[in-house]
């Protein structure tokens, strides 16, 4: 089983598709705790990127994922646009042979660029809290010797269970740190939009 | 909601066309969202540039002129310009003498404009320095957060360092005028009603008729707590009280009292509320040298306000005072 071209194209057209679905529900989450953007952010940009992979096609998977990174970069702006495009930048760059394990330590490298860029920590309620805990379910379960359909399945479910445990937490980043306590109780719009990104993974990736 | 646009999409292209129509003295580039000084790179000036998201006009684009700002970056309303942007408006105004960025201390503002100055450094050989702007005193500081928000004190940079660029000084210097204005200024800001991002479509908190929020940034975002509407006279001592308590504005040449409007406050009720600031800070046994009232920093069509106190010395007052010609500050020309 290997991850070509046209796998990792359906998984940014999914992701896309969901954004665009859940951007409404995204910018509500965001009303609550931030500046009520990250829906209509993240649509942006998405939408954008999908036009440019449909305007040139990507001569393999790292220029697809590139693609999308300064997309991401160059269209969004706010913490959206420079995280996910670093997210995809470093992916694209360390996408290696298209093969399962390949695929996981090139997510683990996007996660760590997003780390690098943000300077988040793990607990701050931030989309790494959903990030971090997919990479490590996808490292352990393709270690495993565990088929790709079952290891993205596991991240994606490991994304929702790390959303979900910040939830209660006060956020430590971005604009919903400045809410201090009023913060906790509420789901970080970012770590939303990261399960969205793992869950479309799992949904198209798995059928390569 | 009830806008006086055309498409919410479109609101930030059609307002720059606007400025553009409006102050013939600009430059605006369109594809880029950049405001520029008409006759930017100013030969021997270093440059400066500042950008955010829109929705606080006249920041940071009705600042550009002489005196101020040589460019800044439009975003989406309430989100930070891109890279590509930043490096246009770097690019745009370096006369050889090294560009500040003023950037207000915002996580995807500082994350933007670092990796502008990342791609300007491997492009060119134009030096740029940064100012991150944090005088918001309603958000804990500390290694473990975003930090102060930058608030009014980004007002007072951008004039203050504008000052000191158009005098001519060197790069540094212009730099450590930028810093030292923001380490000596504190702010607290207010809201009386919640804003309405025009592509989100209805307001971004609640807020019922009988409370109000402090501790609010220029986001449309909650503020620290919330708690019954009061008076202007105790509205001044409740955002004065934690500014104060930051920082001693006592002695010395005094301080400059900026009273801002939101967006949604006449200028009526700007200066009741100065009035009162006046009183709490004679109270305080603080001089006011200088004074700003007025709407400089938005956040849509909020209503509240914020207090900002910048502790000055004469090199300060002088800068102050100093001719600027921008569509939103304009004294001594």
């Amino acid at each position: 089983m290997t991850l070509d071209t046209d796998a990792l194209g359906a998984w940014v057209g999914e992701f896309a598709r969901a954004v665009r679905e859940h951007r409404d529900e995204l910018t509500e989450l965001d009303s609550a705790i931030g500046d009520a953007d990250h829906g209509t952010n993240m649509d942006r940009g998405m939408t954008a990127a999908v036009a440019a992979l449909d305007a040139t096609p990507p001569a393999d998977g790292a220029a697809l994922l590139k693609t999308v990174a300064m997309t991401m970069i160059s269209k969004v702006g706010g913490t959206s646009g420079p995280l996910y495009g670093t997210f995809f930048l470093r992916m694209s760059g360390a996408l290696g042979d298209g093969s399962p394990a390949a695929f996981a330590a090139s997510f683990r490298a996007g996660v760590e660029g997003v780390v690098a860029r943000g300077k988040a920590e793990p607990g701050d309620k931030t989309l790494l809290d959903a990030l971090l805990p997919a990479a490590d379910a996808l490292t352990e379960a393709v270690g495993a010797g565990q088929e790709l359909d079952a290891a993205l399945r596991a991240a994606a479910d490991a994304a929702a269970r790390g959303r979900d445990a910040v939830t209660p937490s006060v956020a430590r980043k971005g604009r919903a740190s400045y809410l201090g306590e009023r913060s906790a109780g509420h789901v970080d719009p970012g770590a939303a939009s990261a399960v969205l990104l793992v869950e479309a993974a799992a949904t198209t990736l798995a059928r390569s | 909601m009830k806008k006086l646009i055309n498409d919410p999409a479109d609101v930030v292209d059609d307002a720059l066309r606007g400025m553009a129509a409006a102050h013939p003295d600009l430059r605006i580039d369109p594809e880029h969202r950049i405001v520029f000084r008409g006759d930017a790179p100013v030969a021997g000036k270093v440059g400066l540039v500042s950008g955010g998201g829109s929705g606080h006009e006249p920041l940071h684009g009705g600042f550009v002129g002489m005196g101020m700002l040589d460019a800044a970056c439009a975003g989406e309303v309430f989100t930070s310009p891109v890279p590509d942007q930043m490096v246009a408006a770097t690019q745009g105004v370096d006369a050889g003498a090294g560009v500040l960025h003023i950037v207000k201390n915002y996580t995807g503002d500082v994350m933007n404009f670092e990796m502008a100055a990342e791609l300007v450094a491997a492009e060119s050989g134009t030096e740029v320095v940064s100012v991150v702007t944090d005088d918001d005193v309603a958000v804990t500081d500390s290694l473990y957060t975003a930090g102060r928000r930058g608030v009014g004190v980004t007002v007072l940079v951008e004039k203050l360092a504008g000052a000191a660029a158009e005098q001519g000084r060197p790069l540094a210097e212009v730099a450590e005028v930028a810093r030292r204005v923001n380490g000596q200024g504190r702010s607290m800001g207010m809201a009386l009603t919640s804003c309405t991002v025009p592509a989100a479509g209805k307001p971004t908190f609640d807020l019922p008729a009988d409370e109000m929020e402090l501790g609010v940034g220029i986001h449309g975002e909650p503020g620290r707590r919330r708690v019954p509407l009061a008076p202007a006279r105790e509205v001044a001592e409740m955002l004065l009280e934690p500014v104060l308590a930051d920082l001693d504005f006592t002695g010395g040449d005094g301080v400059l009292a900026f009273v801002n409007g939101m967006g949604g406050t006449p200028l009526l009720e700007l200066y009741v509320v100065y009035a009162e600031v006046q009183a709490v800070l004679a109270k305080a046994g603080v001089t006011v040298a200088r004074s700003l009232v007025g709407s400089y920093m938005t956040s849509l069509e909020m209503a509240g306000c914020s207090i900002t106190l910048l502790k000055v010395d004469d090199e300060l007052i002088r800068l102050w005072d100093a001719p600027v010609r921008t569509p939103a500050l304009r004294w001594g020309v």
